[in-house]
C-alpha cells in the first residue's frame, strides 16, 4: 500500500509543483492521476521514488517511511517500486534482456551486474516475462532496433522483473499511437490484476483514464482538485481540472461535483469535447 | 535613392575589418621573416641538397631489415602499452570532468586539471621528463605516451559523458541498483561507441608518436633511426622510413576497421 | 522440453565477434600480447624505487623555476620568439602549398590520376611525424630556423590538404556547374565557382594550424630545427632542471595563449 500525505515540492527554479497532495493507493486498483501539463503528475510520481527529492510531507509504502532514506536503504526500497517512462528511458545500446534483466540490478553484486551474471530463476523469468508482453524472440535485439510500442513493453518488462510491490507509471502512452496505446494500457491493467499490485498511472488521454481506471485523481497547479470513480468525471470535473473552472457549491475537492451544477457542466460540453478529441 | 551601379557585397566595417585583418598577416610574415634570418643560399640549394639525400637513400638498405624488426615491435608494444594505459585512467578522469557525473566542484577542477596538463605539454617533453625519472628505454617512452594521451582522451570522452541521456542512468537507478551499477549500464553503453573511437584515433597518433620518442632515448625505433642518420647511413634510413610508413597505414586501416565494427 | 527450460535459465549476450569461443580467443589473445608487451619494458621493483628518487631529485631540483640569470631569459625569449615565427612562416607557406594539393585531391574536381597524386603527397606527409621530417630537413639544410620551417609546412600539406579536400567534395556542384555554364574555363571556374564556397573554411583551418604549428615549432628545435626546443634540450643535457622547467611553463604559456587567440578567431569567423 502505498500512501502519501501532504507531499510538497519546490523547485530550486522556484517552481511551486507540488503544494501538499496526498493519495493512497492500495491492492490492485489502478489509479490514474490527470491534468493538464505542468500541473506536477511526474513530479509526483518521481517524488515517490525519489528520482526527485520532495520538500515536504511523507510517502510510505507497506509501512515503510521512504522520504528519510539514504544509501542501501533507499536502494533497496526502490527494488520494490516499478517505474515506467514516457521516453521508455531504455538502455538503447543494450539487448532487450540486458534491458529486461536490468530490473535485478537491485539484488546482484556489482561484479556479477558487469559480467551479465544474473540468477537462473530471474533469466528464467525474464524469458516468462518478454512472452507476457508478447516480445519472444527479440530478447536478443538491441533496443533501439525496436518500435515505440514494443519499447514501452520491454520497459514494462523491466518493471515487472522487479517483482514490485506497485508500479509507478508516468504518461506511457503519450508517445505512442491510439492502437498501441491501448495494447499497452491493457498490458498494465492485466498485470496490476494478475499480480495482485496497485498501478498509478500519470496520463494525459481522459478517455483512456475513463477507460482504465478504477479510481481517478485530478491534479491542478500541484494541487488535487478531483478524486472519484471514472463516472464521478462529469464535465464540470474536467472544468476544474482542465480550465481552472471555479468549484460550485458543494463539491469539495476530492468530493463528487452536486448535481445542480449540471447547467455549468452543459455550458461547457463543448469545450470539453473538442479538448478531449 | 538606391544607386545600382555599385554593388557592396560587405559593410564598410566588414570591409576595414577585413583590411586590416590582411594587413595584420603581411606585417606578422614579413616580420617572422626577417626575425628568422634565413640565408637565402641556402633556400636556393635546398632542392638539391633534398635530391641528393634522396639519391644517397636510393635503394633501401635490404639486409638490414631483419635488425629493426626488434626495434619496430617495441614502437608498436610502446604505442599499445601507452594507449591501453592512457585509456583505462582516461575513464575515472572523464568521470570527474564531466559536469554531471563529478561528485563536486573541487573533483570537477581536478578533473579539468588533469586534462588540461597532460595536454599541454608535448610528448617528446613527456618524453624528457620519463627519461629523468626512469632512465633511457621503452618505459619512459609508455609513460610519457600513455600520460600525454590521458587528457586527450578524457577531454572527448568527458564530452560525450556531458551527452548522454539521463533518463537511461535514471531507469536503471529507479530499480534499485547502486551507482556503479548505474554507471555500467546507463553510462557506458552510451559512451562505448566515443571510447572505441577515441582510443583507435589516439592509438594512430600515437604509432606516430612512438617513432621518435627514441631520439631522446625512450626507445623504439626512434633510437636506431636517430643512430642511422647520425652516421649518415641513408639507406638505413630510408629503410626504416619505409617500414615506418608500413606500420602506420597498417594501424590506420586496423583502426578504420574498428571503429566501423563499434557501432 | 525438458532441455528447453533448462536452456532459459541461462543468457548470454550476443557477441560483435563470431562467436564465443572468437571473442574468447581474441582477448586471451590482447591479453597476452599486453602482457608481452609489459614485460618487455623490463618493470622492476628497483627501477620504480630508483624512479622514485630520480622524481623527487627532479622535482626538487626543478623548485623554484629559475628566472633569475638575464643570460638565460634571453635564451629563453629569443628562442620563443623564434619558435614563433617559424610557426607564422609554416602556415603561410603550407596553406599556399596546400591548396592546389587540396584540388588535385578533391574526387569531384580532379581527374582519377591526378586524384591519386593527390591523395599521395597527403598520405606520405600525414605518415611520418614532424621530428622525423626535421631531422632529415636539419641534414638537408643544416641546424636552424629553415629546417625547422620546411619540416612544419610539409606537415601542414598534409593535414591542410586532407581537410579542405574533404570540404571540396562537400560543395554544392550547382554553383560550379553554373559558372562552367557561363563559359568559363576550369581555372576560372575552380577561381569563381570553388573558391569562394570554401574561403570561409581555408581561413579557419589556417588559424587552426597555426595553433598546432606553434606546439610543433617548440619541439622541433630538440633535433636541431631552430626555435626553443634546442635551449630546451640543453638545459636537459646540462641537468639544469630548474632552467627546464622555466622553459617547460613558457611553453604550456605561449601553447594556451596560442589556443586562446585561435578558438577566439575562429568563433568570430563562423
Ligand atoms: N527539473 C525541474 N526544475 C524546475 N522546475 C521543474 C522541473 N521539473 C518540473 N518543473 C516544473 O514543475 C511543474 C510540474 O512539472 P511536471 O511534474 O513535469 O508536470 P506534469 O508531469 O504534470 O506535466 C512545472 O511547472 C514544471 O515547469
Ligand atoms: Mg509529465
Amino acid at each position: 500500500m502505498l500512501s502519501v500525505t501532504d507531499l510538497q515540492k519546490t523547485y530550486p527554479s522556484g517552481d511551486e509543483a507540488l503544494k501538499g497532495v496526498s493519495l493512497e493507493v492500495t491492492g490492485s486498483e489502478t489509479v490514474a492521476m490527470i491534468g493538464p501539463s505542468g500541473a506536477g503528475k511526474s513530479t509526483f510520481i518521481r517524488c515517490v521514488n525519489r528520482l526527485t527529492e520532495p520538500s515536504g510531507g511523507s510517502v510510505e509504502l507497506d509501512g515503510l517511511e521512504l522520504t528519510g532514506l539514504s544509501g542501501k536503504k533507499l536502494r533497496n526500497a526502490r527494488r520494490d517500486i516499478g517505474m515506467i517512462f514516457q521516453e521508455y528511458n531504455l538502455i538503447e545500446r543494450l539487448t532487450v534482456m540486458e534491458n529486461v534483466l536490468s530490473g535485478r540490478l537491485g539484488y546482484v553484486s556489482t561484479w556479477n551486474a558487469f559480467r551479465r551474471n544474473f540468477d537462473g530463476d530471474d533469466i528464467e523469468r525474464a524469458y516468462e516475462v518478454l512472452e507476457r508482453v508478447g516480445l519472444d524472440g527479440h530478447e536478443n535485439n538491441r533496443a533501439d532496433e525496436l518500435s515505440g510500442g514494443q519499447r514501452q513493453r520491454v520497459g514494462i518488462a523491466r518493471a515487472i522483473l522487479q517483482r514490485p510491490k506497485i508500479l509507478l507509471v508516468d504518461e506511457p502512452t503519450s508517445s505512442l499511437d491510439p492502437e498501441s496505446s491501448r495494447a499497452v494500457m491493457d498490458l498494465l491493467t492485466e498485470i496490476a490484476a494478475e499480480d495482485d499490485i496497485p498501478v498509478l498511472i500519470n496520463i494525459h488521454e481522459v478517455d483512456l483514464a475513463e477507460e482504465y481506471a478504477d479510481r481517478i485523481v485530478g491534479l491542478r497547479l500541484g494541487e488535487k482538485v478531483f478524486e472519484g470513480t471514472p463516472a464521478d468525471l462529469d464535465e464540470t470535473a474536467r472544468g476544474q481540472i482542465y480550465r481552472g473552472e471555479e468549484i460550485p457549491e458543494g463539491a469539495g475537492p476530492t468530493g463528487k461535483v452536486a448535481a445542480e451544477a449540471g447547467d455549468v457542466g452543459g455550458v461547457s460540453s463543448d469545450e470539453g469535447e473538442i479538448r478531449r478529441s | 535613392m538606391t544607386d545600382y551601379r555599385t554593388w557592396e557585397r560587405r559593410t564598410p566595417r566588414q570591409r576595414l575589418l577585413r583590411y586590416l585583418a590582411g594587413l595584420l598577416t603581411i606585417v606578422a610574415a614579413a616580420v617572422s621573416w626577417r626575425l628568422l634570418r634565413i640565408n637565402y643560399d641556402y633556400i636556393g640549394t635546398a632542392p638539391t641538397e633534398f635530391m641528393d639525400l634522396i639519391n644517397r637513400m636510393y635503394p633501401p638498405n635490404v639486409g638490414y631489415t631483419g635488425q629493426i624488426v626488434s626495434p619496430m615491435i617495441e614502437t608498436i608494444h610502446i604505442a599499445i602499452l601507452g594507449t591501453t594505459l592512457a585509456v583505462l585512467l582516461s575513464i575515472p578522469v572523464a568521470l570527474l570532468g564531466a559536469e554531471n557525473t563529478t561528485p563536486n566542484r573541487l573533483s570537477f577542477l581536478l578533473g579539468k586539471f588533469i586534462i588540461s596538463a597532460s595536454r599541454s605539454v608535448n610528448v617528446i617533453i613527456w618524453a624528457l621528463v620519463f627519461v629523468i625519472i626512469f632512465g633511457s628505454g621503452a618505459l619512459a617512452g609508455t609513460l610519457a605516451i600513455a600520460v600525454r594521451s590521458i587528457g586527450f582522451c578524457s577531454k572527448l570522452i568527458a564530452e560525450s559523458i556531458e551527452e548522454i541521456d539521463p533518463g537511461q542512468v535514471e531507469a536503471v537507478k529507479a530499480t534499485g541498483a547502486n551507482s556503479i551499477e548505474a554507471a555500467i549500464y546507463g553510462i557506458l553503453p552510451q559512451v562505448k561507441p566515443t571510447l572505441i573511437g577515441v582510443s583507435t584515433y589516439r592509438w594512430d597518433i600515437n604509432v606516430r608518436a612512438s617513432t621518435i620518442i627514441g631520439f631522446v632515448g625512450a626507445g623504439g625505433i626512434g633510437v636506431e633511426l636517430n643512430t642511422s642518420i647520425n652516421f649518415f647511413a641513408w639507406q638505413q634510413v630510408l629503410t626504416i622510413l619505409l617500414a615506418i610508413l608500413v606500420i602506420v597505414v597498417f594501424s590506420e586501416v586496423v583502426s578504420a576497421y574498428l571503429r566501423r565494427k563499434a557501432r | 522440453m525438458a532441455t528447453k527450460q533448462t536452456d532459459r535459465r541461462s543468457w548470454t549476450r550476443p557477441t560483435a565477434f563470431y562467436n564465443h569461443y572468437v571473442k574468447w580467443a581474441v582477448y586471451v589473445i590482447i591479453a597476452v600480447f599486453l602482457l608481452w608487451s609489459a614485460w618487455n619494458m623490463r618493470i622492476s621493483m628497483a627501477r620504480v624505487m630508483d624512479g622514485w628518487d630520480a622524481a623527487v631529485g627532479l622535482v626538487n631540483g626543478m623548485f623554484p623555476p629559475e628566472y633569475t640569470t638575464e643570460f638565460k631569459n634571453e635564451l629563453l625569449i629569443e628562442g620563443l620568439i623564434e619558435s614563433l615565427a617559424m610557426s607564422v612562416i609554416a602556415t603561410i607557406v603550407g596553406v599556399i602549398i596546400s591548396i592546389p594539393v587540396a584540388f588535385m585531391a578533391a574526387e569531384n574536381i580532379a581527374p582519377k590520376p591526378v586524384y591519386w597524386v593527390g591523395r599521395g603527397i597527403i598520405t606520405v606527409s600525414r605518415s611520418f611525424h614532424e621530428l622525423i621530417i626535421a631531422i632529415i630537413a636539419v641534414k638537408a639544410v643544416g641546424i636552424g630556423a629553415l629546417a625547422g620551417v620546411i619540416a612544419l609546412s610539409y606537415k601542414t600539406v598534409g593535414f591542410f590538404a586532407k581537410l579542405l579536400a574533404e570540404e571540396i567534395e562537400d560543395i554544392d556542384s550547382g554553383q560550379m556547374e553554373a559558372t562552367e555554364a557561363t563559359g568559363a574555363n576550369r581555372t576560372q571556374t575552380m577561381l569563381f565557382g570553388v573558391l569562394p564556397q570554401v574561403m570561409p573554411r581555408i581561413v579557419g583551418l589556417t588559424i587552426y594550424r597555426w595553433d598546432i604549428n606553434i606546439r610543433h615549432s617548440t619541439i622541433v628545435g630538440i633535433v636541431g630545427a631552430g626555435g626553443i626546443g634546442a635551449t630546451l634540450l640543453n638545459s636537459f643535457d646540462q641537468y639544469d632542471y630548474d632552467f627546464f622547467l622555466l622553459i617547460i611553463i613558457a611553453i604550456i604559456a605561449i601553447v594556451m595563449v596560442g589556443e586562446l587567440i585561435s578558438t577566439y578567431i575562429r568563433g568570430r569567423i563562423q
